[in-house]
């Protein structure tokens, strides 16, 4: 007979007898058990909702802002502004093709009128292919401007969201007209609500973008205030950011190794930091979580070290009719698991409908709530819990069952 | 077995019990031989020695000193778990206070040695029942010890004593909980397991039972005083 027959038989004997105070460990485990899934489910949430955060601004992509060279090159002197001009995009087009896209952009801060609203608003000339680099999607019965619009140097407009909604209210922008620096422009899109992590003199809500020819011919303005690049694949990245150096440096009379020359926000690594960050959360969060689980673990090691004192007599007769270490053992520690997987699975039903229940809360709208994300429950969090409630059931029924076992019967019998 | 077909031999048997502060000497040196199909009386008063010597007998505990051959194999140097497979196939016990798992039936109390034995489902169940009907209990198989008397519960621990049909029986003190006509009982059916040449240690306090053995061996602080034949 294996010993597999044996531990069942014997488990199923003991089974028999559940305390009262079983309750009170089930539950406190359910308690660790829904601690632990909360936190996790929000720090998946947290992380989900920075991630699309973060991507709302736009994906492999790299900011550049043209500076001031600091060496000097060629026979010229350090401390000369680089100016980089709008006609420069297709010339960088032309030498680095791998390049899923290159923008320029020019900005101003002008009154926009519309009715008796005037707010003062941050206009960016661009090219068309930004509204799809820079997630400038728009709204529907909306678009982003075209090549057309910028060919024909067309006065049409792509509104921030918040900025429609200061200028128009709860009116509908698109085909109304409004006045930027007493010129008229054609609202033709709003942008849909985004919450955007990473930006650069301001978030796209509160800006409105018009095409670049437009803004040259209004503006009489040539230089572009920033360049931004979007690679094919993240890992290009770094090497893309050197060749650009090398492609602008001999064009504009700088050292590509020259950092001044040109400033650049590679959004690639920095949400590389971000994901560091975020891992280092998470982490945190599950140590809490664990620790709390493990104080009803604390209640399920109590429980498992009354159950064998109070059944030591009965350890004793066993051993003396011949039960070996095992058989004496395992029932103990399968009672304690037990308890834990019984606690963990009243846990996780919990916690599963705490999570469902919150997937109705609007949190796009919510300031706090639109970081913070939705908790989530993924099966790597269950897998997580359910091991470390495993690894407590096991320990708490092993540990004082293997001390009862390892005392002579003869002293186990004597013992009242 | 060995040559002179002792099923038993201790020699220098000493036990010292260390409770931390004070070391009890509750065997000084025990010398005991006793052969297949005996019925041995062990005797002497409370605090002797006498449980001490048994647990040592059936290996529910270790001896300090002195050596121990039972069936003629040496169990000095047996790890723990080789020692609980020699007290289930060679060694049966009956307690004064019985030692029935009390959430349990009967028939499985009777059950468990042979559990342990790696008996097979139907031929335990089969056999449990045989040795009950056999010490009067056929009809009580389902009961929990709790709904037994005393002289029954002690019956059932019997008929647990003899599921692996070990060669010896140990008896501590069996009819020291019960009244004398259970009492008697139970020596009745310890005779008769003597008469199928089972060898048998009875502990006992009671000289009316000591009469009833082959042989009786006074225990006195520690050391054997009087062994002889009745
Ligand atoms: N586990 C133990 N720890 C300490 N002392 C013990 C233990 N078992 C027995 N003793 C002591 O050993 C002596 C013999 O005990 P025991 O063998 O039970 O005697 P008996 O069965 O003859 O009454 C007694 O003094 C008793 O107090
Ligand atoms: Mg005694």
């Amino acid at each position: 007979m294996s010993d597999l027959t044996i531990i069942s038989t014997l488990f199923a004997s003991s089974a028999r007898l559940q305390k009262k105070r079983a309750y009170l460990t089930i539950a406190a485990i359910a308690w660790g058990t829904v601690a632990i899934l909360m936190l996790l489910a929000f720090g998946e949430g947290l992380k989900r909702q920075l991630d699309r955060n973060r991507r709302s601004t736009g994906e492999n992509l790299a900011v550049i802002w043209p500076g001031e060279t600091s060496k000097t090159y060629k026979g010229l002197p350090a401390g000369r502004a680089i100016h980089v001009r709008a006609g420069d995009i297709d010339w960088i087009r032309e030498r680095m093709p791998e390049l899923r896209a290159v923008h320029g952009e020019m900005q101003t801060w002008r009154p926009a009128t519309y009715g008796r609203t005037v707010k003062n608003l941050r206009i960016i000339g661009t090219n068309p292919s930004y509204g799809e680099s820079r997630k400038h999607y728009p709204v529907a019965g909306g678009r982003f401007f075209n090549d057309e619009d910028e060919a024909q140097r067309r006065r049409v407009i792509f509104l921030g969201d918040e900025v429609a909604k200061d200028l128009f209210g709860h009116e509908d922008p698109v085909g109304k007209t409004l006045l930027i620096a007493n010129s008229p422009y054609l609202v033709i899109g709003v942008m849909q609500h985004k919450t955007q992590m990473g930006m650069y003199g301001g978030p796209d809500s509160n800006h409105a973008v018009i095409p670049m020819s437009t803004f040259r011919a209004q503006f009489s303005r040539e230089v572009l205030q920033e360049l931004v690049i979007e690679v094919q694949d993240p890992a290009q990245m770094k090497a893309e950011l050197r060749k650009l150096n090398e492609v602008l440096g001999p064009k504009y009379g700088y050292d590509p190794g020259d950092d001044h020359a040109m400033h650049t926000w590679d959004m690639v690594k920095s949400s590389q930091v971000t994901k560091n960050i975020l891992t280092g959360i998470q982490l945190f969060l599950g140590i809490v979580g664990a620790l709390t689980l493990i104080i009803g673990g604390v209640g399920v090691a109590n429980i498992m070290y009354a159950v064998v004192k109070e059944r030591t007599r009965e350890i004793g007769v066993k051993m003396a009719l011949g039960a070996k270490r095992r058989w004496i053992i395992v029932p103990f520690v399968l009672e304690g698991l037990t308890y834990t997987l019984v606690g963990g699975a009243l846990g996780m039903t919990i916690a599963t409908l705490l999570v469902a229940s919150m997937s109705f809360i609007d949190i796009e709208h919510n300031k706090v709530l639109s970081f913070l994300g939705r908790p989530t429950l993924s099966l790597q969090i269950g897998m997580f819990t359910s091991c470390i409630l495993g690894l407590i059931g096991v320990l708490a029924g092993y540990f004082p069952a293997r001390r009862a076992a390892s005392i002579d019967p003869a002293a186990t019998l004597r013992y009242e | 077995m060995n040559r002179n077909g002792s099923i038993i031999h201790m020699s220098g048997i000493r036990k010292v019990y260390d409770t931390g502060k004070v070391k009890v000497e509750a065997l000084k040196g025990v010398d005991l031989e006793i052969r297949k199909g005996e019925m041995v009386a062990i005797v002497g008063p409370s605090g002797s020695g006498k449980s001490t010597l048994m647990n040592l007998l059936g290996c529910l505990d270790t001896p300090t000193a002195g050596s121990y051959e039972l069936g003629g194999d040496d169990v000095a140097g047996v790890t723990r778990d080789e020692l609980a497979e020699i007290r289930n196939r060679r060694v049966g016990f009956v307690f004064q206070n019985f030692n029935l798992l009390p959430h349990i039936s009967s028939q499985e109390n009777v059950e468990m040695p042979m559990l342990f034995g790696g008996v097979p489902v139907r031929e335990r169940r089969e056999r449990a029942r045989d040795l009950l009907t056999k010490v009067g209990l056929g009809d009580r198989v389902d009961h929990k010890p709790t709904e037994l008397s005393g002289g029954q519960m002690q019956r059932v621990a019997i008929a647990r004593a003899l599921a692996m049909d070990p060669a010896i029986i140990l008896a501590d003190e069996p009819t020291g909980n019960l009244d004398t006509s259970s009492g008697s009982d139970i020596m009745s059916i310890f005779n008769e397991l003597w008469k199928q040449g089972r060898t048998l240690v009875i502990i006992t306090h009671d000289p009316a039972l000591a009469k009833r053995a082959s042989r009786v061996v006074e225990i006195r602080d520690g050391v054997v005083m009087n062994d002889h034949m009745n």
